[in-house]
């Protein structure tokens, strides 16, 4: 398969405390992979590198061989890199078709092809009906799914979901797992952060397991959950040894 | 396809034409020239507080200094006039093009700072502006510029008793700057500002350029401030630092567009409708006491919207639209 996305030897510090401390892997295109860690392991100082928001102290971020870290959000969305944020964040002023249409400008400069994009991105995440409402309007699983409409609408390669099942009710969270499905059966390769560990594997092909800002391991689910490291990390020494 | 966007834009431009149209008729049966002259200001605001709008109603960015582009749009078509006799019809564009550079030089250094920091650095700038033509002797400094009258003309916008020529050139620049909040709000741009405004972090992650998007809106609200400005200077036929320049005029030229309802089409056109005749008369008719009962009436008035409809004067008619919607 294809490599997507490199992620080489990623390095960021905030004030000595090394949030990313070179963390290298590689995704591969049309993958769902699961990046998976405790509290304060640095799953979300690494979407931001990716996603460009905050540049690497050193290393790099390569979207099919080419750099893109360090190079600005706006870049990286133009390159195909999209996100969703662990806080939700809407556009509350405008109505739910509205804020999917900003999405959808980053691919046409025509408010009507943005219009029908963004149309079609609501028909596909289910909140056509809710295309005129106001975005504050919203219930929170609403909202996750406006946030993936939204980035959706940018036509990425690569969609970045931080903690989107997180919070929800488990018939909430099965919608969720549902839209991610479908979302990598339309071809776009899926990097989710997720520390709810059952709901996340049975998604992903690999998981990517940090703690303290370093690789753990890397490897498919089943292989994961095995691993003592990862449950050391997870629940502490004692279950480790037990 | 026919949806709610369409057709809301749509209602929104024939309101627009009509709105336009009864301005400029309104005029016609009124004789008085003390009214003629509040309707002249009224619109003045109303194009202001427009031009104001882009920028703070759109993009969110909050610019207490927008005295610096009214003011230079007055100084650069009234110098262009007394010095090269180059009238205001084409020194409207001067000063237009001037500010709209003014804005981009502003924005550079002050749209690294957002929210609050951002207001206070405009206020600043604002005051700076004050301070340099009050003490350049090119600009006249403190006297001032008269603007000689040369015969009666629509070139230079000068007429010796008439009203009514400047009724329709402050009406042509109210429908200037609205048709531009228009265009802009049914654009990728008016979309990009707007998301600036509500999250410039989840804006930026869908490939918007922050930086640029308020640099844009800066340059056109500037452009439209300082022709409004040029506008001014040809009516009141002398300008100096106090009557253009002064911090106040930061505030008034906001103040519409916030009491009616930013980031809204109508909101600065309503607001001014209800400002400047409510302090122009509050003015007339209990300013010579003495004791400030005009501002007191005025402030209050204010303190009341901002409390009863924070949203703006223009809520109002989402009100009423929102019950219809309901019943229906």
């Amino acid at each position: 398969m294809k490599t997507l996305l490199e992620v080489d030897n990623l390095r960021k510090s905030f004030g000595g405390v090394a949030a990313n401390d070179g963390i290298s892997f590689n995704v591969a295109e049309g993958e769902i992979l699961g990046l998976i860690g405790p509290n304060g392991a640095g799953k979300t100082s690494l979407f931001n590198a990716i996603s460009g928001e905050i540049p690497p102290d050193s290393g790099e971020v390569r979207l099919l061989g080419e750099r893109v870290s360090g190079r600005g959000p706006a870049l990286c969305a133009a390159r195909g890199i999209a996100r969703t944020f662990q806080v939700v964040r809407s556009f509350d002023s405008m109505t739910v078709l509205e804020n999917v249409m900003v999405g959808a400008f980053a691919r046409t400069a025509r408010p009507r092809a943005a219009m029908q994009a963004a149309q079609e991105t609501l028909e596909f995440c289910g909140l056509a009906a809710r295309a005129d409402r106001p975005a504050w309007s919203l219930s929170p699983p609403e909202k996750r799914r406006l946030e993936v409409a939204r980035a959706l609408a940018t036509r990425p390669r690569l969609l970045l979901l931080d903690e989107m099942l997180t919070g929800l009710t488990p018939t909430e969270a099965q919608g969720g797992v549902q839209l991610v499905r479908d979302v990598q059966a339309r071809g776009v390769t899926i990097i989710m952060v997720e520390h709810v560990m059952e709901v996340v594997l049975p998604l992903v092909s690999r998981a990517v397991v940090l703690n303290l800002g370093r690789v753990l391991t890397i490897g498919a689910p089943a292989e994961i959950v095995k691993n003592p490291e990862v449950i050391k990390a997870y629940l502490g020494d004692r279950y480790a040894a037990a | 396809m026919d949806n709610d966007i369409l057709r809301r834009r749509r209602r929104e431009l024939i309101t627009g034409v009509i709105v336009l149209a009864a301005l400029a008729m309104l005029p016609l049966p009124i004789a008085d020239v003390y009214t003629r002259n509040l309707l002249i200001i009224t619109l003045l605001y109303a194009g202001l507080a427009q031009a104001w709008n882009i920028l703070g109603g759109y993009c969110g960015q909050i610019s207490l200094g927008h005295a610096i582009y009214f003011g230079v749009g007055c100084y650069v078509s009234t110098l262009l006039y007394v010095r090269l006799g180059i009238p205001v019809a084409f020194g409207l564009f001067a000063a237009g093009a001037v500010c709209g550079a003014l804005a981009l030089l502003v924005g550079w250094p002050c749209f690294r700072l957002s929210g609050h920091y951002y207001a206070v650095a405009t206020v600043v700038v604002g005051e700076i502006g004050y301070l340099l033509f009050l003490n350049w002797d090119f600009v006249g400094a403190a006297t001032g510029i008269y603007v000689p009258f040369k015969g009666e003309s629509w070139l230079a916008l000068q007429f010796r008793t008439q009203k009514l020529p400047y009724h329709y050139a402050m009406l042509a620049f109210v429908a200037a700057t609205w048709i531009a909040a228009w265009v802009i709000e049914g654009s990728r741009w008016g979309f990009s500002w707007r998301a600036v405004r509500d999250d410039a972090v989840a804006a930026r992650s869908l490939g918007v350029r922050v930086f640029a998007s308020k640099m844009a809106a800066a340059a056109i609200s500037g452009f439209f401030t300082g022709v409004g400005g040029a506008l001014f200077a040809q009516y009141v036929g002398y300008i100096d630092p106090d009557s253009v320049l002064a911090g106040t005029f930061s505030i008034l030229i906001a103040l519409p567009a916030v009491l009616g309802g930013v980031g809204t089409l109508w909101g600065p056109l309503i607001g001014a409708v209800v400002l400047i005749p409510v302090s122009e008369l509050s003015r007339s008719y209990l300013g010579g006491s003495g004791r400030g009962v005009d501002l007191m009436i005025y402030g209050g008035l204010i303190v009341l919207v901002a409390l009863a409809r924070p949203q703006g004067l223009v809520s109002l008619l989402g009100l009423r639209r929102r019950a219809h919607e309901n019943a229906a």
